[in-house]
């Protein structure tokens, strides 16, 4: 005789493991493998992954490299396909789309934050952040719109016409946020979003993305191997060869907001390149300007 | 920059294709141009069947009797379309005045000669037909000969000797100057051709009569009723070949076109091998581009461009490319073509075709070489792109 708990959870749609709760799933991985052919070796990336994400959740992913956090990024954000297994983004499966058909999704159902903010260079913060409005066919006016209204969302006003090499690597990645925002996208995905930023800039960037959350409901998934920055999430999945190892949340996630008012006020005046204290310093040692490379932090 | 050296090979391509054609136009122009001022209602009557599209052109000598002035008499009388006829007997030969002397070629023809020929008296005056009647030992030469023979002073009136005989000088042609062919037409002397055929040659032979129609109208009809006639004195039955020919300048201007056009298509190919060089120089540069913004593609990927718009975006690059360069080339030739007459002394008439030909090949380049690599953008992978270095 089943309980009514179980009853409940067969009549679901198979595959849905959590607890029932108000939000709707916005992600849903179902038994997930993902094996590459090297020459004659097989890789199994993915043994089986199965995991449901909720509207408005920020989750952080962590776990090292070959852990499978990668490959299924990778696969949440349609850029590559399971070996088996079905993905349902928003109930849809998703699993067996055309290269165009994913590519259409994530234009319109994904947003992207990279750790080496891959934006344009010799083109504007605007033109960067409309570029998904173009794919989508917006026309002019309205892209114009938005991505004004985008880039003020995430502190930017005033820096539409900077072209990246003119912004701190703070500011790149907020235009990177701003970019991912623009077509209203179901969620956002930020692969180790604050690699390449210095301690402050990376709590202002967290700052944005829980600012998203809170305030828009936008359902976040963050990739880090920091376990500084998964304390921001409310959830954190835990990834080791190609399993999941743990799934856990956090009760009292790290305030962003409440920090940067504790941190010693530094005016980042990005017109006046002017080191002025050591966490100016720190700026320069450890921001990533773009076409320097430094050591591993190295990227575009 | 980069762009600019790209681009090179196009923009000499098209240049030197506007400019070659150009040339050939302009060379056109200026046969028209001769065969107008020489008139459109002369024709060339000779002995002996000759090819038109052919290498002889109307002076040529077939060794044939079958012209005589007979003939020629008849067709002035019982042609009607026919207004003028003159014989012409040619030679070379010495002229020697004093210690002096010049070899040139000496026309016998009739006193109609000018005004068939269009080609006026300077000094003195032509010959007239008492001196044809009589064979009159008299001489018209042309500016050339006077130049060198008679340095400084008038040649009317001198008495000169040709072939051990004495000529006097009664008149001095106009200058014509080269003729197409870039022969000196004022290195000629004109004498009755009476007195060719009896005082030089020895000979009842005419080689060619020139023979002008009543009106350029009436040319063609004077070609028919000239052939019937000389088939019927010369007894040709029908099944018998012509053995004369009767051509008109546009013949002429014809075999001088056919070979002019090869001329051009062929300039105008060896200049289209430089587009081609100047496309694969296209494809090379799109390639490199496609590998250098390997990253940026993965970024248009990853953000939703569809395979499609990736090879659009890079297609329409390079057909930037190869159009900017056609553009280019065409104001290049197009300057080019505007000099050379002042430069070369060639005439050139541009032509529109070239230009709307060269615009739409530059177009075609930049598709056509631009493809291959547009493709590769396309069909990049967007996880690899984005890990690029």
């Amino acid at each position: 005789m089943q309980s009514i708990v179980e009853i409940q959870k067969q009549s679901l749609a198979p595959g849905v493991l959590s607890k029932i709760d108000d939000a709707p799933v916005v992600i849903s991985l179902e038994h997930i493998h993902k094996t590459y052919t090297m020459g004659d070796v097989e890789v199994h990336a993915l043994r089986g992954i199965s995991l449901e994400i909720k509207k408005g959740e920020f989750v952080a992913i962590m776990g090292a490299s070959g852990s499978g956090k990668s490959t299924t990024m990778n696969i949440i954000g349609c850029l590559d396909r399971p070996t088996k297994g079905h993905y349902f983004l928003d109930g849809e499966d998703l699993s067996q789309l055309s290269k165009d058909q994913r590519a259409d999704i994530r234009n319109k159902k994904l947003g992207f934050v990279f750790q080496g903010f891959n934006l344009l260079s010799r083109t504007s913060a605007l033109e960067n952040v409309e570029l998904p409005m173009l794919y989508a066919g917006v026309e002019t006016s309205e892209r114009h719109r938005r991505s004004l209204a985008a880039l003020a969302a995430v502190g930017l006003a005033g820096r539409e016409k900077n072209h990246p090499n003119q912004l701190s690597g703070g500011q790149q990645q907020r235009v990177a946020i701003a970019r991912s925002l623009v077509n209203d996208p179901a969620l956002i995905l930020a692969d180790e979003p604050t690699g390449n930023l210095d301690s402050r800039t990376s709590v202002e960037v967290m700052e944005i993305f829980q600012r998203l959350n809170r305030e828009r409901g936008m359902t976040l998934i963050l990739v880090t191997h920091e376990p500084d920055i998964a304390e921001y999430a409310d959830r954190v999945v835990v990834f080791k060869d190609g399993r999941i190892k743990s799934d856990y949340r956090i009760e009292s996630p790290r305030n962003a907001t409440e920090e940067l008012k504790l941190l010693p006020v530094v005016e980042f005046d990005d017109e006046d390149d002017e080191a002025t204290d050591e966490v100016r310093t720190e700026d320069r040692v450890n921001e990533k300007r773009p076409g320097l490379k430094v050591g591993k932090l190295s990227q575009a | 920059m980069r762009a600019a050296l790209t681009m090179l090979g196009i923009i000499i391509g098209v240049s030197a294709v506007i400019a070659m054609v150009s040339i050939g136009q302009g060379a056109q122009q200026s046969v028209q141009a001769q065969i107008a001022s020489i008139g459109t209602n002369l024709l060339f009557v000779s002995a002996g069947a000759q090819n038109v599209g052919g290498v002889r052109t109307g002076t040529g000598d077939t060794g044939t009797n079958t012209l005589t002035v007979e003939d020629l008499d008849a067709i002035k009388r019982e042609v009607p379309s026919v207004s003028m006829v003159t014989p012409t007997v040619n030679t070379r030969s010495q002229l020697i005045f004093g210690s002096q002397n010049w070899n040139t070629q000496i026309q016998g023809v009739s006193e109609q000669f000018p005004e068939i020929r269009k080609w006026t008296v300077q000094d003195g005056s032509f010959f007239t037909d008492a001196d044809v009647r009589t064979a009159a030992r008299v001489l018209i030469v042309g500016q050339t000969i006077a130049d060198n023979l008679f340095p400084g002073t008038s040649a009317v009136g001198q008495t000169l000797r040709v072939k051990d005989l004495p000529f006097r000088v009664v008149g001095v042609m106009a200058r014509k100057g080269q003729d197409q062919q870039g022969r000196d037409q004022d290195d000629t002397a004109f004498a009755p051709y009476t007195t060719v055929q009896k005082k030089i040659l020895g000979s009842p032979r005419v080689q060619v009569a020139y023979v002008s129609a009543l009106s350029p109208d009436a040319t063609y009809t004077a070609q028919v009723q000239i052939g019937e006639l000389l088939r019927q004195r010369h007894k040709l039955g029908p099944q018998d070949a012509d053995d004369f020919s009767v051509r008109n300048m546009s013949d002429i201007a014809d075999a001088a076109n056919q070979t002019n056009s090869i001329m051009t298509m062929l300039l105008a190919s060896i200049a289209s091998v430089s587009l081609v060089v100047g496309g694969i120089g296209i494809m090379n540069i799109m390639l490199v581009s496609v590998t250098e913004r390997t990253r940026e593609i993965g970024i248009r990927m990853a953000i939703g461009a569809r395979s499609s718009a990736v090879r659009t975006q890079f297609l329409i690059e390079s057909v930037v490319l190869s159009l900017t360069g056609g553009l280019i080339g065409i104001l290049l030739g197009l300057g080019v073509s505007l000099l050379i007459p002042s430069l070369l002394g060639w005439p050139t008439a541009v032509s529109l075709a070239a230009v709307i030909g060269s615009v739409i090949f530059s177009a075609a380049v930049g598709i056509f070489f631009g493809y291959y690599p547009a493709r590769k953008a396309a069909s990049l992978d967007p996880i690899d792109a984005l890990r690029y270095e």
